[in-house]
């Protein structure tokens, strides 16, 4: 490997130096930083000022100067609603249906993930045996891909399954999953906890073993009980981590998209189908394409994860900081 | 035995097992067999036949059933053995299967292969044994062109992941090392971008790719990702703790500002490197939105995409679905493997998977 990328940095070397003479040494932080910026700029500044260009224009065409200002009707349709809590009363009743699928996708999926994840954090700050091991049992479904994630599971609750199968043998009877909008809701849950929980143990675990033991040390020679230290000794130091984990699995959880959309595709119906498969499947799968709502949408997501990452920012200082 | 017992018994220092350890050791166990299990269930499954996977309520190791070669039949045939109770000559043998219809077998002995005898089918039972059936390996390379989503996954694995450690090292490089005014204001834009997840951004995303022509094109999944702020942060804070001496004294030796960098800051930051390599090829397998977006034809599909396509097109066909799958997360499984360590305290640092 390296001997291909030497010669490439050589070759680089050459217009560096003359940079290098012309600009002198501190003026060539920014020829440093320009594949960067430009990469950001290009990727990432602009696409959010063209984010605001088309939601405010409509029509299904992608270039920018065949696409008729429409002010903020997108917004408009997308807020067309006589109850907000019902989707049916809504125009866009698709992104109303999304909207609410995701708050309690987020609401249950992110308390399951922080209490197992704490529980497991707690058991494996524990004098255990084997910690390593049990710490890569729970984390290694981190790296699944999330196709890999949903394709287990599918095999596992086809109905011809092994679940169903064992069901069956202990009598109680098989069931076909997928199809009923709460199960394969509630399995879309579990299946995304069970794939991000070892992530999150892993920085409870970094948190836990952070607080200094003679904390603890005191604690039994006050002769408190195992449930009253935690309460009253590792809970309050974790907060800060606990904070921050929570923070970051809002924000991953609102995003929530491709493991569920291979697993269940969105459905049955629209039981599973959160926020950004609309936007996906507006702006991308159907037709016509729908630039202009998937736009406004975008950016209504983007408003709620700025704040939540706003808020973790401040959390991972405030965790630094002690 | 001694040492099984003490490792069961093992206490917090004062004898014997408190309760919380039997709980602890429980929910490890119970872990384990939730976190591993589903993964072994599907490893074990993509070695077995159709027919073995058609059959409900399933077993749990792979089966074949067992076959012999005999003098005068081009194809192996199926042992059975033949039920005590049998009516026929061969009751309680081993026997191979000529022909079966229409509720009866054609059999002949192993050791007389000339002489066919004719008995009820119900009378015979198959011989099986464990057996991994690698076909469903096979025939994905026959079948699908596999080897060209295998190969345009690592395509853009390999070029994403080395493109974006440059990029990201030198703007580490550059704001860990210079000053110079704006830099705050640089610091500042790169955190900005950490609240620009792609996810955000899909429309206008689209349209830029697409005028600059990438649509369908492995660049377009490569270049929108290579400038990461998790990376630059990651490899700034490294950086900040190199000497500046260093750097001076390479300066004395008229070196320029270049070979400072890829031959004195880069090898010194190795570690974290190592981190964010090991982050981005693992980012860029098992990547999938962005490239369902811009991927749009089957012959650029990564193995990602083909394995989510092939889902809908083949939702019966289990055999070739699972073996595709075993060997999407075997890279991952394998890198996970050797370099553990790295990954639990890459990710636990960055706060970014």
């Amino acid at each position: 490997m390296l001997h291909v990328i030497s010669p490439i940095m050589r070759v680089i070397e050459i217009p560096m130096l003359a940079l290098q003479r012309v600009l002198g040494i501190n003026k060539l932080a920014w020829v440093f930083l320009f594949p960067n910026l430009l990469l950001f700029g290009l990727f990432a500044f602009l696409p959010v000022i063209l984010n605001v260009v088309y939601a405010t224009t409509g029509g299904d065409n992608v270039l920018l100067a065949d696409r008729p200002y429409v002010g903020p009707r997108n917004f408009g349709t997308l807020m067309d609603c006589s109850n907000y809590l019902d989707p049916n009363s809504c125009r866009e009743d698709k992104f109303w249906r999304a909207v609410w699928n995701t708050s309690w996708f987020v609401t249950l999926q992110v308390g399951m993930m922080v209490c197992f994840s704490l529980l497991t954090a707690v058991i494996l700050n524990g004098e255990i045996r084997a910690r390593g091991f049990f710490r890569s049992v729970f984390f290694f479904p981190v790296l699944l891909s999330p196709v890999v994630v949903a394709l287990i599971w599918k095999w596992i609750l086809q109905r011809e399954g092994v679940l169903n199968a064992f069901l069956d043998w202990t009598g109680i009877g098989g069931f076909n999953w997928l199809v009923d909008a709460q199960w394969a809701f509630g399995w879309s849950v579990f299946i995304s906890v069970w794939a991000h929980m070892g992530f999150y143990t892993l920085i409870l675990l970094a948190g836990l073993q952070a607080i200094p033991r003679d904390v603890y040390d005191a604690a039994t020679m006050d002769r408190a009980s195992p449930w009253r230290t935690f309460r009253r000794i590792t809970l309050p130091l974790l907060a800060p981590t606990m904070l921050v984990v929570l923070v970051l699995a809002l924000i991953k959880g609102v995003q929530t998209f491709d493991e569920i959309y291979a697993f269940t595709g969105g459905g049955p119906g629209t039981a599973t189908t959160f926020i950004i498969q609309y936007i996906y499947e507006e702006g991308f799968a159907g037709a016509p394409r729908l630039f202009g709502l998937a736009a406004a949408a975008s950016l209504l997501v983007a408003l709620v994860l700025i704040l939540l990452t706003l808020v973790q920012l401040w959390a991972n200082r405030k965790n630094a900081n002690g | 035995m001694a040492k099984v017992i003490s490792f069961l018994t093992a206490t917090r220092g004062k004898g014997r097992l408190h309760w919380t350890d039997w709980v602890s050791y429980a929910y490890l166990a119970i872990g384990i067999f939730l976190m591993f299990g589903p993964v072994i269930w599907l490893v074990l499954s993509s070695f077995k036949t159709q027919n073995e996977l058609d059959r409900f309520p399933p077993r749990f190791l792979p089966y074949a059933q067992e076959t012999v070669e005999l003098d005068g039949f081009e194809d192996p045939l199926i042992l059975f053995t033949v039920s005590r109770t049998s009516e026929s000559e061969v009751a309680g043998e081993t026997v191979a299967q000529t022909r079966r219809g229409a509720g009866r077998a054609e059999v002949v002995r192993l050791d007389d292969p000339e002489t066919r005898i004719r008995l009820p089918a119900v009378d015979l039972q198959a011989i099986e044994s464990v057996a991994f059936a690698t076909e469903n390996y096979t025939q994905l390379f026959e079948r699908f062109n596999f080897l060209r989503f295998l190969w345009n996954s690592t395509f853009i694995t390999v070029v994403a992941t080395l493109l974006m450690l440059l990029v990201n090292s030198m703007a580490a490089f550059a704001l860990s090392k210079y000053e110079f005014r704006g830099r705050t204001t640089v610091l500042l834009l790169v955190i900005g971008t950490l609240m620009i997840p792609q996810t955000v951004v899909l429309v206008p995303l689209f349209l830029i790719v697409t005028e600059l022509g990438m649509f369908n094109s492995l660049w377009g999944v490569i270049i929108p990702g290579a400038a990461t702020p998790t990376g630059v942060f990651l490899l700034r804070q490294y950086m900040i703790t190199i000497p500046d001496e260093i750097l001076d004294a390479a300066r004395m030796d008229k070196a320029s500002e270049w070979k400072i960098f890829w031959r004195i800051i880069v090898p010194l930051s190795a570690p974290a490197i190592a981190v964010l390599a090991i982050l981005a090829i693992m980012w860029r397998w098992n990547d999938f939105l962005w490239p369902l977006i811009v991927l749009t034809r089957t012959e650029n599909f990564t193995l990602q995409l083909a394995l989510n396509s092939f889902q809908g097109e083949l939702q019966t066909d289990w055999a070739s679905l699972l073996a595709m799958t075993v060997l999407t997360l075997l890279p991952i499984a394998a890198v996970f493997m050797f370099l553990q360590k790295y990954i639990a305290t890459g990710i636990a640092s960055t706060g970014g998977k």
